[in-house]
């Protein structure tokens, strides 16, 4: 563990500390969605004829389709002609090397708490992938890792360098007929990152993307793809940020995961879109299509997420179990304050024979938010033996929270084993008095027990990371008590 | 020279609209140990609760002053960070939050109140388990969640072991022999006693003189309805114990 990791929090002060906004010229699209609009972004981003049409005809696609109305969330019609598809800081030239970043660009990911200086890097740990706004600004250790076959560079470079790959599997996991979101994405994706770890290679540091918000009326569409071919190994970080701003921001992603025979991918996520102030004005609404596809025999996938962040959440990382003896996890912990509200969970598609999945979600509702766990497990006919456990657990803080569980079990094997437990507390009197009465103050109590309650799902984090989530913990749930 | 801890005079005090606590005064000196003496219901854990500030409790007349401050005004975690200590009669589970965690928030907060450094993790865990073999409590213990699946007995020990950490000048004792066997009972006395300097005082409430045997008290009150009835030594503890409360408890 490295020790230098630089603080991303400073607990003491506000309570957004990522809501300042960069001074940088853009380079954007007019407000609005149609062909000519998706001509831009690809003629921008100088893609393949091939793409180009994936992106159309996934436009006429969405054009046909409806907004889903099934979350438990409510919140502001989005008016997708009000909005610009694309915005990239403007550079002089495509840099080549971090030297060449525009120093201002530099400065907020440091400010952010990502040097993307490579030395700075937590002396190669991770590796970094910025996204700001709608394009990849810096991709750290590329070099090193490509030394090992590894690929770990921006969506859009991999169309350019390595075409063959993405056009194998992007869309593979995801298509884009999945929903409407991912439709959407689909048509406009700007960047995101692109990984593929060869046959038989670990990679040897955990791959880091951060992206940030900046643009106003800018939606942020990322769209990440990994690949782990047979017998590798990746352990990838996903971080995200956003300027304090009073309108509501749109973010819909994509990530699609392969993972072939023997191989194993751990995805972890923190959460940290701007979640609207206290009032609930403002904030990132957050629609996700995250999904692995465990293609090949004794694959695994494990989704890790702490939700702290945005102001609606709509987001399924969901595990498809193809491969005979693949397995699934689903680490989550999802914290609302104020007027925030959750509608998440997994899916565990079931399919090949031994297949098994575990669910463990650990929700916390605060103020006047809402949350909801919404899960799936599915088991195919031929999927024999197959096993899932799910524990869905709520704590709520105050009373004027709502939290809800809503378990789907599709289940059309007979010689599957499926357990499921609920429960939900809340933080009590007697709790809390007897924290107080050792010296510990309110808040910090509240947060002891929240980080208690949260302890299985934080401990699947990486060390580093783990140690920024539970600091963010502490300030999503500032004020949620006395 | 006697140097007042905790003034207790004329206290009245309710809970849940119920007036428990009627015209209680009690003075402990630096040093001492005073034992209180009542029947079940009597409020015995209400005034412990008034005295560390517990919410829900509310003072209706009278003061409370520790090492001369007004302690009525002071938050629960204030006047536990000032040195007051309660063993609880039922503690509660925290899930999820480890034993040294715990202990290492409540020490750390607790010395910051008092403008001293944080101690490091390496020596806080050193003190815990030199402090937690005392006890009988073994490694293992302090790394499971606090109270969660804990019998009594090991409830009431590691009551005892926050206490002998935190090391309070005034400590009370709430009913800490309840569901203790004889060996463990031996084994809570003990801790207590370490901390018995001559400076530090405690306020131990039972029902039972058993406890009394091994943690001498300088004085015995029995308490009934409301407030202090009878003052003694230990020689009261004994006569409680022979003759029961009823004397105490009858209608007048
Ligand atoms: N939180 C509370 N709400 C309502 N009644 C209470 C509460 N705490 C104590 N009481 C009442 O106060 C009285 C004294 O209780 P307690 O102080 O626990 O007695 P003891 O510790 O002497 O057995 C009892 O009648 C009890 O029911
Ligand atoms: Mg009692």
């Amino acid at each position: 563990m490295n020790s230098q990791k630089p603080e991303i929090i400073d607990e003491s002060g506000d309570k957004y500390k990522y809501g300042f906004v960069t001074d940088i010229a853009a380079d954007s699209a007019p407000k609005g969605l149609n062909e000519d609009i998706i001509r831009f972004i690809s003629q921008k981003k100088g893609e393949p004829d091939w793409l180009l049409e994936f992106r159309l005809k996934a436009y006429e696609f969405w054009k046909t389709m409806k907004e889903p109305t099934w979350a438990k969330l409510n919140y502001d019609k989005i008016d997708y002609q009000d909005l610009s598809y694309y915005s990239a800081p403007k550079q002089k030239v495509t840099p080549k090397s971090l030297d060449e970043v525009d120093p201002e660009l530099l400065q907020t990911y440091e400010k952010l708490g990502i040097p993307l200086k490579e030395q700075e890097v937590l002396a190669g740990v991770v590796a970094v992938d910025a996204v700001f706004d709608s394009v990849s600004v810096a991709t750290t250790y590329r070099q090193k890792l490509a030394e090992q076959g590894i690929i770990f560079c921006s969506i859009s470079e991999a169309v350019k360098e390595h075409p063959d790959l993405v056009k194998q599997y992007l869309g593979s996991v995801v298509p884009y007929t999945d929903n409407f979101f991912a439709c959407l994405n689909s048509a406009v994706f700007t960047d995101g990152s692109f990984v593929y770890i060869p046959k038989g290679i670990r990679c040897p540091m955990e791959l880091s993307t951060y992206f940030r918000i900046n643009a106003k009326n800018t939606g942020q569409f990322e769209r990440t793809l990994i690949v782990a071919d047979d017998e590798s190994y990746v352990s990838y970080l996903e971080g995200c940020t956003a300027p304090q701003r009073d309108e509501n921001q749109l973010h819909a992603a994509i990530v699609e995961i392969v993972v072939n025979k023997n191989a194993e991918v751990k995805y972890s996520t923190v959460q940290n879109w701007y979640p609207g102030d206290k009032d609930g004005k403002g904030g990132v609404y957050n629609f996700v299509t995250k999904r692995a596809a465990c293609r090949g025999e004794n694959s695994k996938v494990s989704w890790t997420q702490v939700e702290t962040g945005s102001a609606v959440t709509w987001k399924y990382p969901s595990c498809v179990l193809q491969g005979d003896n693949s397995s699934g996890e689903f680490y989550s912990v999802a914290i609302t304050n104020n007027h925030q509200q959750a509608d998440t969970g997994t899916k565990m598609i079931h399919i090949g024979k031994n297949t098994t999945s575990k669910i463990i979600s650990k929700g916390i509702s605060a103020g006047f938010s809402n949350q909801t766990y919404r899960g799936l497990v599915r088991v195919a006919p031929k999927a024999d033996n197959a096993r899932n456990y799910s524990q869905c657990d709520s704590l709520l803080i105050g009373s004027h929270c709502g939290s809800h569980t809503v378990p789907y079990v599709e289940n059309r094997n007979k010689t599957a084993k499926l357990e499921h437990e609920a429960t939900t507390s809340k933080i009590s009197d007697e709790q809390l008095f007897y924290c107080e009465q050792r010296g510990i103050g309110e808040e910090e109590a509240v947060s002891l027990i929240v980080n208690g309650f949260c302890k299985e799902v934080m401990q699947h984090l990486p060390m580093e990371f783990a140690i920024e989530a539970a600091k963010l913990i502490n300030i999503s749930l500032e004020g949620s008590v006395g | 020279m006697t140097i007042p801890l905790l003034e207790i005079e004329d206290l009245y005090a309710r809970v849940a609209d119920k007036e428990i606590i009627k015209g209680f005064n009690l003075t402990i000196n630096e040093g001492e140990v005073h034992a209180i003496m009542g029947p079940n219901g009597a409020g015995k854990s209400t005034l412990s609760n008034v005295i560390c500030g517990k919410p829900g409790y509310e003072i209706t007349s009278g003061s409370i002053r520790f090492k001369g401050k007004d302690l009525t005004k002071m938050s629960a975690e204030d006047r536990a960070r000032e040195g007051i200590f309660l063993c609880m009669q039922y503690p509660v589970e925290i899930p999820g939050v480890a034993v040294t965690t715990f202990l290492k928030h409540s020490v750390n907060a607790v010395r910051k109140y008092n403008n001293l450094p944080e101690l490091d993790t390496m020596e806080f865990v050193k003190m815990v388990r030199e402090e937690g073999k005392k006890l009988g409590i073994d490694n293992e213990m302090i790394k499971r969640p606090v109270n969660v699946g804990f019998s009594g007995g090991e409830k009431k020990r590691l009551e005892t072991l926050q206490m002998n950490i935190l090391k309070p000048s005034f400590a009370i004792l709430d009913e800490a022999d309840s569901g203790l066997d004889v060996d463990a009972l031996k084994v809570v006395a003990e801790g207590m006693n370490a901390l018995r300097d001559g400076k530090r005082s405690m306020l131990i409430i039972t029902h039972y003189q058993r406890l009394l045997e091994y943690v001498v008290p300088d004085f015995v009150h029995v308490y009934a309805d409301g407030h202090i009835v009878k003052s003694g030594d230990k020689t009261l503890a004994a006569e409680i114990e022979k003759d029961g409360y009823a004397e105490y408890t009858r209608e007048r």
